[in-house]
This record gives C-alpha cells, sequence and structure tokens, in this order.
C-alpha cells in the first residue's frame, strides 16, 4: 500500500481531498478509498499510462528559449484529481455568471456613454491611462453588445476554504483544451472510478463554443463560416487552437489565409478561390489583429480586418477592446461594478486588494510590502510581479520605486495561503498548491460555464506559481454529484 | 478547403512517402551487398545519388563508409532527406493540420518520429537496422492505412493522394536511373549479378513479387523496365502514379492545366521502348520524366495554394 493518508500533512492548508489527517472529505471519500488500495506497482503502471497517452495525443505546450528555439514540451499532469462537490460549484457557477454578465455590461458602457465613470463609481484616469482601451472600438455595438465572449476567470481557495476570483482573463484565455484532454487521460486511466462515481462530463464545451459563436453570425444562414484565428504553430497555445478548430469542426486560420476585399468582407483563401467567413473566434492579440489599425508591422493579423468588423460583416470573439476589463486594477472594481449594473451583490468574492491609485491604500502598500504580494496591471504568466514575504530587501525597494512612480499600474494583494492537494510525488502523496481556471462563454442568448474547469498545481514544494511556464502542471477537476454519494 | 492547408496535407504526405522510400532503399542496398561478390562492392554511393544529395553529402563527409552513409541517411538534420528530417517535416505538416486528419492518423505519426528518432543507433550498425527500417516501413504504411480508412476521402485528401503519388512516381525515376547506369555497363559479363541487381530494384519497390506474377518473365532489364515505368496494375509504377494524381486532379476545380499536362507526360512514359533498351537514352528520358514531374507540381502549386490577389 503506497498512499497512506494518516500520514498525508493537511495542517495550515486547506486541502481539497482531506479535511484533516487521515479523513478524506465527503465527496473525495471513494477516491481517496480506492488510490488507499493501490499498489506501488499499479500506481507506477497508472503514472506511466498517463504518460503514455500524453504523449501519444501530443498534448504540448511550446516554450521558447535561445538556445533551442521554440519545442513543444508535454505538460506535466497529476494523476489525482480534485474533486469539488456539486452543490459547492453550483454556487461558483452562479457567481461567475454574474461577475461575466457585469463585466459585459462594463465594456459595453467603456465604449458607449460610459455612465460609470459619470457616475463617479469608475474613475476617469484609470480609463484614460488604461493600455487596453481600444478607442477604435467606441460607438461599436457587436452582436447583443457581448465583447467577451470567452472569459477564463482563476479561481483561489484561501485557508479557511473561501473561494476567491484572482483574475479574468478576458483578452485570449487559453487552457481549455487541457481540462478536456485530462478528461480523456482519466477516463483512459481510472476508468473504474467513473464507472463508480457520478462525475459530471465536460465533453460539452466544444458544442457550446461551436454554437455560441454560430449565434454571432452577421448573416443569418444555415451553415455560417466560422474560423478560428491563430497566430501559428510557435505560438504557446497552439495545440490548444487547432484543438479547438478541430473539435468544432471549424477551419484553423491564419491572418495569411485571409483577407478583406473592397465590399469590407472577410474571405479566406482556399482551393476553389475566395470564401466569405462569419466568426472569428480569434486567439491574436489586439494589436495585432489589424496592421491598418493596430501595430502595422503585424503579419499575424489580417489588413482591414477592423473595417470589416465595424461594417457588421464579421464577427470577432472576443471582441477587441474586451481587454479593458482584463486588467488588475479595474478587477478590484469588480465588486463595484456588479453592484452598479446589476443591483445585486457579488456572490463569489474578490481576493482583497489595494487600489495603489488610491493614495491611503498606497500608503498601506508602500508600509506592509513585505506582507503582500504586488501585482502590475497588465502581465500576465506570473511575470512582473513581487511576492513580498519571499522577496529580499532588495528587490521590495525596487517595487516600491515602480509603485511611486506609475501608482496606477499596481495593485497589492495579501498573500494567500492556496489550498492544496494530494499529488503525486514518486509514488507518495504530497501536498501542492492549486489553483482553478473555469471557462465562462457568453453568447447574445445564454452565458454558460464549464463544469469545473482546469486546475492548475504548483508541482514545486512550497511553490504558489501554477503557471506552465514556470513549473506548473495540471490535474483533472471533477464536479461530484454529492446529493448521489 | 484552405490553400495553406492542401499544401500542407500535400507535403505531409510526400513527406510520409519520402520516408518509407529511403528506409526501402536502405534494407535492399543492405542486402544487395550481401549477396554481390566483393570484388563488385558498389557500396553506398549510388544511394546518395539516387537521392540527389551528393553535394551536401560531400560537404560533412569525406567518403562513403557505410556507418557514415547511414547515419547520413537516418539522422542527418541539417537539411537533407534523412529518416529523421522527413519524419519532421512530415510531422510539422501534420501538426498544421490537425483539424483535418484524423486523431489517430496524427498519433502515428507522432509516435514514429519518437520511435525512430530514440532508436536511431540501431539503424546504424547492421544488425539492428532490418528491424529500424522494418519499423519504418510498418509505421509509414501504417499512417497510409489509417489516413485511407479514417480520413474523409474529400478534397484534403485527393492533395494527400496527389502528394504521394508525386514523391513515388519521383523515386521510381530516381531508382531507375541510378541503378540502370551505375551497375550495369562494369559487370555486364556477370549475368547471375546483373540479374540480382535488377531484382533488387524490384524490391526496392516491393515489387519482385508483384512482377512475378505479372509479367511471368525471368527478371531482365527490359521487362522491368517496363513493368516499373508502364504497368498500370502495379503501384509503384510511374504511368500507375500518374493515373493517381489525375484521378485526384478531376475531383478538383481549375484542373485543365494541371490534367493536360498529365497527359503528356502518360504519353512519354508509355512510348518508352526505345529508350528502354538504350543507356544513353534512357538516362535522357528519365530526366525528361523528371522535369514533367517537377511541371506537374508546379502548376498544382500555383494552382492551389497561391492566390495573386494575396501576398
Amino acid at each position: 500500500m503506497a498512499i497512506r493518508w494518516g500520514s498525508y500533512k493537511v495542517k495550515g492548508f486547506y486541502d481539497e481531498l482531506i479535511r484533516a489527517a487521515g479523513k478524506p472529505r465527503y465527496a473525495s471519500a471513494a477516491l481517496c478509498e480506492y488510490l488507499r488500495n493501490l499498489s506501488d506497482r499499479e500506481i507506477e503502471e497508472y503514472k506511466v499510462a498517463a504518460e503514455m497517452a500524453i504523449q501519444l495525443m501530443g498534448v504540448t505546450f511550446t516554450v521558447y528559449s535561445e538556445q533551442e528555439g521554440s519545442i513543444d514540451r508535454a505538460w506535466p499532469f497529476d494523476i489525482i484529481p480534485r474533486v469539488i462537490p456539486k452543490s459547492d460549484w453550483m454556487k461558483i457557477e452562479t457567481g461567475l455568471k454574474q461577475r461575466v454578465v457585469a463585466l459585459n455590461r462594463f465594456i459595453d458602457d467603456l465604449y458607449h456613454d460610459q455612465q460609470i465613470v459619470k457616475d463617479g463609481i469608475f474613475p476617469a484616469s484609470l480609463l484614460q491611462n488604461s493600455v487596453n482601451f481600444r478607442k477604435q472600438c467606441i460607438g461599436i455595438d457587436p452582436p447583443g453588445r457581448i465583447w467577451a465572449h470567452i472569459c477564463g476567470s482563476d479561481l483561489v481557495r484561501d485557508k479557511d476554504g473561501t473561494m476567491y476570483v484572482l483574475e479574468d482573463n478576458l483578452r485570449v484565455p487559453s487552457g481549455v483544451s487541457y481540462m478536456l484532454e485530462n478528461r480523456l487521460i482519466m477516463k483512459r486511466v481510472f476508468t473504474e472510478l467513473f464507472e463508480n462515481l457520478n462525475i459530471l462530463p465536460v465533453d460539452d464545451y466544444p458544442s457550446q463554443l461551436f454554437d455560441m459563436l454560430v449565434a454571432l453570425s452577421p448573416r443569418a444562414i444555415e451553415k455560417p463560416e466560422i474560423v478560428v484565428l491563430t497566430p501559428g504553430i510557435y505560438n504557446s497555445a497552439y495545440f490548444e487552437h487547432a484543438y479547438l478548430a478541430q473539435q468544432m469542426g471549424a477551419e484553423l486560420v491564419e491572418g495569411r489565409d485571409l483577407m478583406v476585399d473592397k465590399d469590407d468582407c472577410v474571405y479566406m483563401l482556399t482551393v476553389e478561390g475566395l470564401s466569405r467567413v462569419d466568426v472569428i473566434y480569434r486567439r491574436v492579440d489586439d494589436m495585432f489583429l489589424d496592421p491598418e489599425v493596430f501595430n502595422p508591422e503585424s503579419t499575424l493579423g489580417v489588413a482591414g480586418l477592423m473595417r470589416a468588423w465595424k461594417a457588421g460583416n464579421v464577427a470577432l470573439a472576443n471582441a477587441p477592446g474586451s481587454g479593458v476589463a482584463d486588467d488588475k486594477v479595474v478587477y478590484s472594481y469588480v465588486p463595484e461594478i456588479i453592484r452598479y449594473y446589476l443591483n445585486e451583490e457579488p456572490q463569489i468574492g474578490n481576493v482583497p486588494t489595494y487600489k495603489c491609485i488610491n493614495s491611503e491604500e498606497r500608503e498601506y502598500v508602500l508600509e506592509h510590502i513585505a506582507e503582500l504580494v504586488i501585482k502590475p496591471a497588465n502581465e500576465s504568466g506570473g511575470y512582473g510581479m513581487l511576492i513580498g514575504p519571499q522577496a529580499t530587501q532588495k528587490e521590495r525597494e525596487h517595487f516600491r520605486k515602480l509603485i511611486r512612480k506609475d501608482p496606477r499600474n499596481y495593485i497589492g494583494q495579501p498573500l494567500l495561503t492556496l489550498s492544496t492537494a494530494p499529488t503525486l510525488v514518486g509514488n507518495r502523496v504530497e501536498p501542492r498548491h492549486l489553483d482553478l481556471r473555469p471557462f465562462i462563454l457568453s453568447g447574445p442568448d445564454s452565458v454558460q460555464v464549464t463544469t469545473g474547469g482546469l486546475t492548475r498545481v504548483a508541482l514545486r514544494k512550497g511553490s504558489t506559481v501554477v503557471n506552465s511556464s514556470q513549473g506548473g502542471g495540471s490535474k483533472d477537476t471533477w464536479i461530484v454529484d454529492d446529493e448521489d454519494l | 478547403m484552405l490553400s495553406r492547408v492542401a499544401e500542407n496535407i500535400y507535403w505531409m504526405a510526400r513527406y510520409i512517402e519520402r520516408t518509407e522510400n529511403t528506409a526501402r532503399l536502405i534494407m535492399v542496398n543492405t542486402n544487395l551487398l550481401l549477396d554481390l561478390p566483393k570484388a563488385c562492392q558498389l557500396g553506398w554511393q549510388p544511394i546518395i545519388e539516387i537521392l540527389g544529395c551528393e553535394a551536401h553529402y560531400l560537404e560533412n563527409n569525406q567518403d562513403y563508409d557505410e556507418r557514415t552513409v547511414l547515419k547520413y541517411l537516418i539522422s542527418d538534420t541539417s537539411g537533407a532527406n534523412s529518416i529523421y528530417n522527413s519524419l519532421r517535416q512530415a510531422k510539422e505538416n501534420a501538426r498544421t493540420i490537425r483539424d483535418i486528419i484524423p486523431r489517430e492518423a496524427w498519433e502515428s505519426i507522432n509516435n514514429l518520429f519518437n520511435t525512430a528518432k530514440s532508436s536511431v543507433q540501431s539503424g546504424y550498425g547492421r544488425k539492428g537496422r532490418y528491424q529500424y527500417m522494418q519499423n519504418i516501413i510498418l509505421g509509414t504504411q501504417a499512417i497510409t492505412g489509417l489516413l485511407s480508412g479514417t480520413m474523409l476521402h474529400d478534397m484534403g485528401y485527393d492533395f494527400l493522394k496527389m502528394g504521394r503519388n508525386l514523391e513515388r512516381a519521383d523515386m521510381t525515376t530516381r531508382i531507375i536511373d541510378v541503378r540502370s547506369a551505375d551497375l550495369l555497363p562494369e559487370y555486364e559479363e556477370m549475368t547471375p549479378f546483373d540479374n540480382i541487381q535488377w531484382m533488387s530494384v524490384l524490391k526496392s519497390l516491393s515489387g519482385y513479387q508483384m512482377y512475378r506474377r505479372n509479367m511471368q518473365e525471368r527478371v531482365s532489364r527490359p521487362f522491368v523496365l517496363r513493368f516499373l515505368l508502364k504497368e498500370k496494375k502495379f503501384p509503384r509504377s510511374f504511368f500507375h502514379s500518374l493515373l493517381e494524381v489525375k484521378y485526384c486532379l478531376k475531383h478538383l476545380p481549375r484542373n485543365e492545366e494541371a490534367i493536360e499536362l498529365l497527359n503528356v507526360v502518360g504519353k512519354k512514359v508509355l512510348r518508352a521502348d526505345q529508350a528502354i533498351l538504350q543507356q544513353d537514352e534512357l538516362h535522357r528520358f528519365i530526366d525528361e520524366l523528371q522535369l514533367g514531374l517537377a511541371d506537374i507540381h508546379q502548376v498544382i502549386s500555383g494552382t492551389y495554394f497561391r492566390h495573386p490577389a494575396m501576398g
């Protein structure tokens, strides 16, 4: 017997599977019992089977390194799943829907009347300095006035078990393909558990995504042409672009496959000749979308795309300019944003956040920098941040200077003690910190949330950095029907 | 179908076919060397010539000793048509069209590349070579079979088959050219070995048994050449490959120019009798066929993969 829950340490953390030494949580009891009965050899076999599956399926992400250029790496996968009872999940789901509905109202408002600024809820200065506000989008009405069609929100759980939203990714969030692949791997490996437990399926996502995109089509035709626009095979998320296109039966295109003709419609070059495109699920950043309007050097985009979009001849998901709400300072206003547009209390909270733009909060941050995590407004992937308690005196001083120089660009948050889950280390289990990224789809008619999401786990002992580029891995996420148990 | 996708499918198929052909060549040459008397050892230079990479080979290597050539043919990464490179190119092309080819096919290509790469050492020496090459050939055949059995037989599949057959036709002409030019004149009196060599030509195209069944003739130069160039029913003959390409083109729009060109090359090969008998003539004739293939490739590429309205 390799896994002994009695010696698994949960002290000081909220553990997703284990309540107290030797005592699994209600919804994970069957899983833990199953794992406890595995021999060393079986565990090894399952690990190898999962690794083989990853190799075989070619599940990779691309990393750049100066020596080797771009290379594909298999993303480390831990075979012990993370379990969330369905009753808990339903509450989280409601909270996420509420949040994204409010964010879409907010974005639409910013590109029209800016009522929220006029009403003094959101500071005008923040908007002026926002690097993701696109004045080219002012006055545009995308279908259903939805801007952020696909949102990936990162959730973390603190040591008391409370779930918080850590950030919202409204530009081109990635990771959903790993969520889908992880499930496939688990079904290959842990077949018996799927037979005996009521684990809610996740594989609906590609069809939901497809239906949502179809609903955006400017032409009311039976089969609108949907394409996925990728920067190409050297993008770190290329695997996902190809995967989603394949799962939806949509064309995977690059900028060079598309052109905007004199009629302001988008066409793709096919072996038959040019063919009209209706909806573009774009995985290219705003700035590279259209060299006529944004970065003129871009070869990833399509000249004239913004023209076609403004004319209503093509739908773009996410709409350009959605990133304005994907900013760690804007994030700190989300509770107010929800109250303002929906007249409701947020159902799922933000991590307490100090906005350096407010002088009082800034002073607090400067003073308590050693206890806080400092994040720049517009970085992702865990880059450019300071983890106060782990930083040196010199690093802290450096960040104090940065904050004083550009307060609008920084927020401070207490260092949460992220929850843990048992993770295989050799043939034993040890707690490792994790987060959760669910994906929220917003179309003109409905809002849908993935069942669970992508669980990312920091594989290094004690680390809380879960990003794939920095030593993170992933786990399958099980939403287990607890009424059934 | 996107032009870029069609082009990637086409090249994926070409590189898979090239992988297989290279492995076949290596295997047959290995066997041939065992059969021929020490006095007329041919070595490995002809194989480098068949693949048209003498210049590149000689940049980094001085002579044609077996291990050096094998290393080059199996694992050279610097741009030659080595098995490693062909598979890598096949994989890279497949990677960009994962939304088109069935998942199992992608997995097999990926898998074959990984295995070929990890066991590359075993192909250098004679001991493990047979197994290594056999794995490559069976691996590529499995991919071909998977694609034929699971991929939509739509336009994409037509581009796949065109790529495969043009590559195959090209390799058939190369083998004929180098083998016939190189082997015969010097050893004309050595009839038993002459036959062995022509048998090896057939075998490198897996055509020996089929030749026997189809021709019911002894193995000899004119019959072998006729079989490899003109036999409609043999899937690795030049003419058969052309017919396959033509058949695919018929499903495609704007096919007039390409089909016309195919007809010209096709008629040429059917009138090959004179050339088959004379060595000098044959060499020139094969050159013409190869130019014909290059032209067909150009027309297909210009018609389907490029567009004047785009850069």
